[in-house]
């Protein structure tokens, strides 16, 4: 039997979060966590927690799993149960809603700062921009990401100031259009940045790096911005 | 654009660049302190001329400076990260102000009374 310690908060009828434990009986199979967090719902139908795809593309299922934050549809139990405990709570940082569900609304705003769609002042062609492979290689290890929040609820600086510092995910994103050879609006992007909040909150901690369940760089690109901020005011 | 009056330079590229330099001055610095007092028999005479020199006078009063600024950048971030209205209050940005204050007060007259020792020698 496999002991689930869990998060829970309704603010409907709780004054303030408990832990809650669960016995489960996972077969000695090395299941996900996310399979667990299902039998669990089997036996107590008020636990609440978001989840879609279950195979790490959507992003919904972002928690905190023995302490780390990452993916409950893809972490095997194996690495993360120890003593034969478990231990789930919602992302850290962010207002909880209830249960593992957590309030997003920031990590979107910050997202939404960084206007993540391209801006391009040409005019448009008949068919379609086209890149070259060099140019769309830039993109890689950053178009991946999935906006799952475990980076940015991970990083200190994120928690301190989610108004004012965009955060890694928000980040990689800026950087994934300031490197993109269709977005011609590269300046007006980093004049944007250039406060002493929205990029230079980052002190390269690199929590967000040791969490990404998509194996994304953050602090590099993070990095990047940095030089193209340099480059530009030199 | 998040905009901030208490931040010490115009913007975060220069406070960022600006800690990077006054850091490498004063590691600069302690190296050097270090190597003279390990390759040399220093006794009074031979420190005093040392520090009579302007050049030493100028690297030790860039030093000073570096720490200032250095001092007022750091402490500025940390006071934004842990005395904010989200985690304490209203009451925190006049505590802030109060911190701020204090460690520019603290910085000028480190550098006023360095001024005051070097250029006594
Ligand atoms: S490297 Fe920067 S963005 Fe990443 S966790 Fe650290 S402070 Fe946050
Ligand atoms: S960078 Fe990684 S951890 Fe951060 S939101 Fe994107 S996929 Fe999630
Ligand atoms: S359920 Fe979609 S990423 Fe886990």
């Amino acid at each position: 039997m496999l002991t689930v310690s869990v998060y829970r908060y309704n603010p409907e009828t709780d004054q303030e979060p408990y832990m809650q434990d669960y016995q489960v009986d996972t077969k000695g199979k090395d299941v996900m966590v996310l399979d667990v967090l299902e039998m669990l719902k089997a036996q107590d139908s008020s636990l609440v927690y978001r989840r879609s795809c279950r195979e790490g593309v959507c992003g919904s299922d972002g928690m905190n799993i023995a302490g780390k934050n990452g993916l409950a549809c893809i972490t095997p139990l194996s690495e993360v149960v120890k003593n034969n405990k478990l231990v789930i709570r919602p992302l850290p940082g962010l207002p909880v809603i209830r249960d593992l569900v957590i309030d997003m609304s920031q990590f979107y705003a910050q997202y939404e700062k960084i206007k993540p769609y391209l801006i391009n002042d040409t005019p448009a062609p008949a068919i379609e921009r086209l890149q070259s492979p060099e140019e769309r290689a830039k993109l890689d290890g950053l178009y991946e990401c999935i906006l799952c929040a475990c980076c940015s609820t991970a990083c200190p600086s994120f928690w301190w100031n989610p108004d004012k510092f965009i955060g890694p995910s928000g980040l990689l994103q800026a950087y994934r259009f300031l490197a993109d050879s269709r977005d011609t609006a590269t300046e007006q992007r980093l004049a944007e940045l250039d406060d002493p909040f929205s990029v230079f909150r980052c002190h390269g901690i690199m929590n967000c790096v040791q969490v990404c369940p998509k194996g994304l760089n953050p602090t590099r690109a993070i990095g990047h911005i940095r030089n193209m901020l340099l480059r530009s005011a030199a | 654009m998040v905009t901030s009056v208490t931040s010490f330079g115009r913007s975060g590229l220069s406070d960022w660049l600006l800690q990077r330099i006054t850091a490498t001055i004063m590691t600069a610095y302690l190296i050097f302190i270090v190597a003279y007092f390990g390759f040399n028999d220093v006794d009074y005479a031979s420190w005093k001329a040392l520090n009579a020199g302007l050049p030493m006078k100028m690297f030790s009063l860039l030093t000073v400076l570096s720490i200032a600024i250095h001092s007022w950048i750091g402490m500025w971030g940390v006071l934004t990260d842990y005395v904010t209205v989200r985690l304490m209050g209203a009451k925190a940005t006049a505590l802030r102000m109060v911190f701020q204050l204090g460690v520019i007060a603290v910085s000028l007259l480190y550098v006023v009374w360095a001024i005051d020792v070097l250029w006594g020698i």
